[in-house]
Parts: C-alpha cells; structure tokens; sequence
C-alpha cells in the first residue's frame, strides 16, 4: 500500500472508547496510558507530541509511516519499493511457519515489510528518508528489508541525496537464516559506497536497536543521534546478564551511556529530531564545496537536482 | 588416528560397542574357537554402523562435530599450512584480544595476512582467548590486519570457528557492534583478494566480521549461521529444547550454504569429523586456498572489489518480490 493511502486509511480509522488502564500504548481510542507513567494521555495529545508522553517525556514506539512524516518537510515524501516484500526463501517453520508470521505482520501494520524508504526534502536538503518499524516482526532484517536499505543508500548515491535512517529493531530476521546475516555486509558495502562519493548520512536510534542490525549499517553513520532512553548494544541486556552472571550497570546500553562511551553523538529528544538532522545536514551538505571535493557533496536546497 | 576422548551423545551407541570388542579382544583367543569370529563380526558391524551414521548427519549432529574440542583449530591450521609466521597483536586502541588470531604467514610461497577465531585446546588457554569470543579489540585487530594486506597487497586468509562475539558489560560498553560493522564496511571495500575458511562455527555477526570476501570455504561439518540453534529454540519455542529442529530449519551446514549460493567449496571431511583424521583435512584445505589465492589473483583489484559488492547486492535478490 503507498504511504499516501495509509495516513488517508489511518485518518478515517474510527476511534474508540476505551477504559483507560486495560494496556499501555493501544492501537485504537481515545486515551492511552503512558508506559513510562502510567498518566492518562489523550491520544491525540500524545500523537501531536509525536508519540512522547507530555507528562514524563517518555519515548513510545512509533509506526514506520509516522516517523517519515514526522521528519519529512510537509507533502515532499515519496514512498520508494513500497511492496517489496520477503518470499519466505528458506521455508522456514520451527514453532510456527514463518509465512505465517509474515501474513500476520503485514495484516497487522499495513506495511509490506519492516522498513520504509523514500525520497524526500528535510528542511530543504533533498534525502533519501528511511525509517523502521518495530511492529513488523521487531522490524528484523531479512531480505526484503537488506535490499530496502540497500536500494535506498544505491539511489541516494545515484541521485546525490544526503540519507537520514531512524532505526529500531531486534536484530538479523532469523527465519531467513545466512541470507539474513549476509544483509548486515550487504547493507555495510552500500553505506561505504554512499561515503565514498561524499554524501552524508545521519543515523537516528530508537528504541530498541539491537544485533545485527546495529552492528551494520546504522552505526556507520557520519553523525549519529539516539533518543532518550533508547535501548541500543549488540547483545541483549538478559543475554549479557545471563553470560557474564554479573548484575548490569545503571543506564547499560541506554542511549545516555553510549553518549558517555562516545558512540554516540547526541541525545535528541524526538520532537527536536527533524531541526538536529537539519543542522547537520546544513553543515555536511553546505553549498561552499571546497574545489578538492567538487563534485562530490550533495545538492544545495532549491539548487540543481533538488 | 588419534584416539578421542569427547564422544558426543549420537555417537554413544557406537562408542558402548567398541568398548565390547575391546574386551573381547583382551580374551584369550586360543581357548575358544569362535571367539576370532565373533570379533571380526562385531568389527564389521562396527563399521557399518559408523558409515550409517555418519553419512547421514543431521544439520544439529554437524553443530556438535564443528563444537567439537578435538577440533583442528585456527591455529593448528596456521601452524601446518604456513610458514614464517609473524604474529600481530592489538588494537591500537584498547588492548590486544586473544580471541583473536592477526599475523603474517606465507602458504604455498603466497605471503597473507592470517586472520582467524582463536579456540584454545585446554581450559588455560580456552579462559584466556575467552573460548575463541571476541572483544570489541579482536575486531579493532582484524580491521587493522586487513588494512594492512590493503596497504601491502597482501591476501587475506580468514578462519572462522567462534560460537559469536562476546556478549558480556565491557564488550558493549566498548562497542561491540560498532566494532563489527567497521570491519564489514572494511571487507566489503578491501582492495585485496580475501579467502574465508569455515572450520568450525561461524556464529553470527562474530563470524561474518571476518567472514565473507571473494571465496567462502566450507569445511563439511563447518556451520555459519545467523543465530545458534539453541538460542533460536529458546526464542521461538520459549525453550532450548528444541535445538535440532531449529537446526535443520536455519539451514547452516556447509551443504546448505553451497545452496544458497554463499559458499563456493565444502571440503570433505573424514566419517565422522575432521578431528578423526586431521592430516588429509589440512591437504584439501591447503589445496582449496592455494587455488583460490592464485585464481583471485590474476583479478585486479578494482575489478576484485566490484565482484565482492556486486555478489553481496545480489545476496537475498532472488527472496524478494516487488
């Protein structure tokens, strides 16, 4: 489905009444309660604060769809490989049939994957925008999603574009076993490509970014912001206490504490996300290019190609 | 052939009869008659039973050979294939992690850069080289070793056998993940051939750090896989019952990755393992990188970097519909 059609689907979604306090984060109705909290929240409150709790500041998970938007300049984003989709390549069933899980994943989000990409303008600068959606089955990586992020670093090179990838997800999609893990390197190889013609890429960390994904293409980022509170490391937090028998500092693994241990570099709060990437962006895509790297930065806002 | 001491649970049936035939052989075979009889009835049966099983491993029975502590390791491998070796040690940055294997060594008169997963063979030298798991400056390392095969035009000969990188508090706070995909950005743009050995494991993001370039070879009872079978159970089954089944469903053996196009080479091993009869292992194993190294060779770089890429973006390709 284009993203167009889904905010359209979305806004003629029937709200509902529920009690508030039956389950943190609802999809439907009019009154969330926030999971950091526990304050009631009127919803469209909370979505207008892109999905943090004006109470306490907490960070919600956000859709995909609402990320883009959130980051995009109003009306400029245009969905890219919106139906590209995994085939289920190993036949995988343990448990469950993983068909199954996809079926269910893409009824339940609306999305064909765990991943959209497009092209749009963020605060003038022509980007190629991508974002992750941990509904998706923990917005994993399989093929489909490799060959999303990989097209999408292949045109921001082709068209000169800077990226801007907000991440969140469990790791490598395990049901599609070594052609998954192999997404890490392929996803890497384009990320150095983008980097070698000059253009820019900022990275987003959300809440949670874990395996195999962080160890590729989004920690290659030439700036990279996290948001508060974001869980983010290689293995996870119970894996780690359960191996090291050792209890786990304060703040492990919390986007703060990587600021900390300098792999990372900012804490932005979501609502102040879109002006951080543009100031970046302004830096890193300045129209001053200095004659030894002509040729090789990105358009200037309103300028040729944009 | 070494004797072995590990006898892993579906070899236990094999293992209880050639004990009985131990203890029939220490009878005196002159008193009875039948007894020589008995014996060659068994060892037939022995060997029967041996080609039985270990023709028709399954994908989790392979696990169990490539965990094997017998083994031939990393650097058994570095010992008996090359000459003149020069070890690397450190990150530069951090400390030097021996977990990981860096050095110079010479094969078949080709100078490399060795890279590998360092198991030890005792617990002494398994606690010190964190049972062949990195640290955040394994990587460092090998990053560092593979830019210096870019910078020197020197081959990279790359050994795989860790269970993963290491998931302990100062691995993360020292940026595991970052470590890790700095050397696949580095392998994937290296302007040098790289040769991958699976020996043993090849857990995961661990494995593929130093794990792909222009040839993978696969042992017959290597594995490489996205996740372990057990953790896979654990997160799919909410136990790690069941580990064989996730297994064959992740499709990890060396035959399996021939499959899907991964894997270039499986190099035969003998029934029932590598550690059974190690020395014709290291001669086919020694064979298959002199001809990659020489075929890899004759590529120039550029054109060597475009294939690998080339061969990554296509990885999935053929999974995906529009």
């Amino acid at each position: 489905m284009p993203i167009s059609d889904w905010f359209k689907a979305r806004e003629q979604r029937k709200y509902t009444v529920v009690s508030p306090g039956a389950a943190a984060e609802l999809p439907d109705g009019v009154w969330l309660k926030c999971a950091g909290c526990k304050h009631t929240v009127y919803r469209g409150d909370f979505e207008k604060n892109l999905n943090v709790c004006p109470h306490c500041g907490h960070h919600a998970e956000m859709p995909a769809p609402a990320r883009v938007r959130a980051l995009a300049d109003e009306g400029t984003f245009e969905e890219m490989d919106s139906g590209l989709t995994s085939t289920d390549p190993l036949r995988f069933t343990a448990a469950k049939p993983y068909a199954a899980t996809l079926d269910l994943a893409r009824e339940t989000t609306g999305l064909a994957e765990a991943v959209v990409t497009g092209r749009a303008l963020l605060d003038g600068h022509p980007v190629v925008l991508g974002a992750m959606d941990f509904r998706f089955i923990g917005a994993s990586m399989g093929t489909a999603v490799g060959e999303k992020v990989a097209r999408a670093f292949d045109r921001a090179r082709e068209e000169s574009r800077a990226v801007v990838f907000v991440t969140a997800s469990g790791g490598a999609r395990m049901q599609e076993g070594m052609l998954s893990l192999m997404q890490m390197a392929k996803t890497a190889a384009t990320v150095r490509r983008l980097s070698d013609t000059g253009l820019p890429y900022v990275a987003v960390l959300a809440n949670p970014t874990y395996g195999g994904v962080t160890a590729s293409f989004p920690v290659l980022a030439d700036v990279i912001f996290a948001e508060p509170g974001a869980m983010i490391g290689f293995a996870g937090p119970k894996l780690v206490e359960e191996t090291t028998r050792q209890s786990l500092p304060k703040g492990f693994q919390t986007a703060e504490s990587l600021v900390k241990h300098g792999f990372v570099d900012a804490v932005v709060p979501r609502t102040e996300m879109k002006a951080a990437v543009g100031r970046v962006l302004d830096y890193l895509c300045a129209p001053e290019v200095h004659p030894a790297a002509e040729g090789a930065a990105c358009p200037v806002p309103g300028g040729e190609g944009s | 052939m070494a004797a072995v001491r590990h006898v892993m649970e579906f070899e236990r049936p094999i293992v209880e009869l050639e004990r009985q035939l131990e203890d029939l052989k220490r009878l005196d075979v002159s008193g009875q008659p039948g007894l020589a009889e008995e014996i060659a009835q068994l060892e037939a049966e022995i060997e029967m039973l041996k080609e039985a099983l270990y023709s028709a491993l399954t994908p989790w029975e392979r696990v169990q050979i490539a965990r094997h502590p017998e083994r031939p390791k990393t650097q058994d491998y570095v010992e008996v294939l090359f000459t003149d070796v020069v070890e690397l040690r450190g990150d530069r940055a951090y400390g030097d992690d021996e977990a990981m294997f860096a050095g110079l060594a010479t094969i078949d008169g080709v100078r490399c850069v060795v890279l590998g997963h360092r198991k030890g063979k005792n617990t002494s030298e398994n606690i010190r080289r964190n049972f062949g798991s990195p640290h955040p400056e394994g990587f460092r390392k090998a990053r560092r070793a593979m830019l210096l095969a870019e910078k020197f035009h020197l081959p990279v000969v790359s050994f795989l056998d860790t269970a993963g990188a290491y998931p302990g508090i100062e691995a993360e706070e020292r940026g595991q993940a970052w470590a890790i995909a700095e050397c696949l950005e580095t392998l994937a743009g290296l302007a040098t051939p790289v040769v991958v050995v699976g020996i043993g494991e090849g857990g995961s993001g661990g494995a593929l750090a130093i794990g792909f370039g222009d040839r993978l070879i696969m042992l017959e009872n290597a594995y490489y896989s996205v996740i372990s079978p057990e953790m896979c159970s654990l997160i799919l089954f909410k136990d790690p019952q069941h580990a064989a089944e996730t297994a064959s469903a992740l499709r990890l053996t060396a035959a399996d990755l021939l499959d899907l196009g991964i894997a270039d080479e499986v190099v035969e091993e003998p029934l029932g393992g590598a550690h059974r009869d190690p020395a014709p292992v290291f001669a086919r194993v020694e064979d298959a990188i002199v001809r990659a190294l020489r075929e890899l060779a004759k590529v120039p770089a550029d054109e060597l970097v475009g294939r690998r890429q080339e061969r990554l973006a296509a990885i999935g390709r053929a999974a995906v519909r529009e």
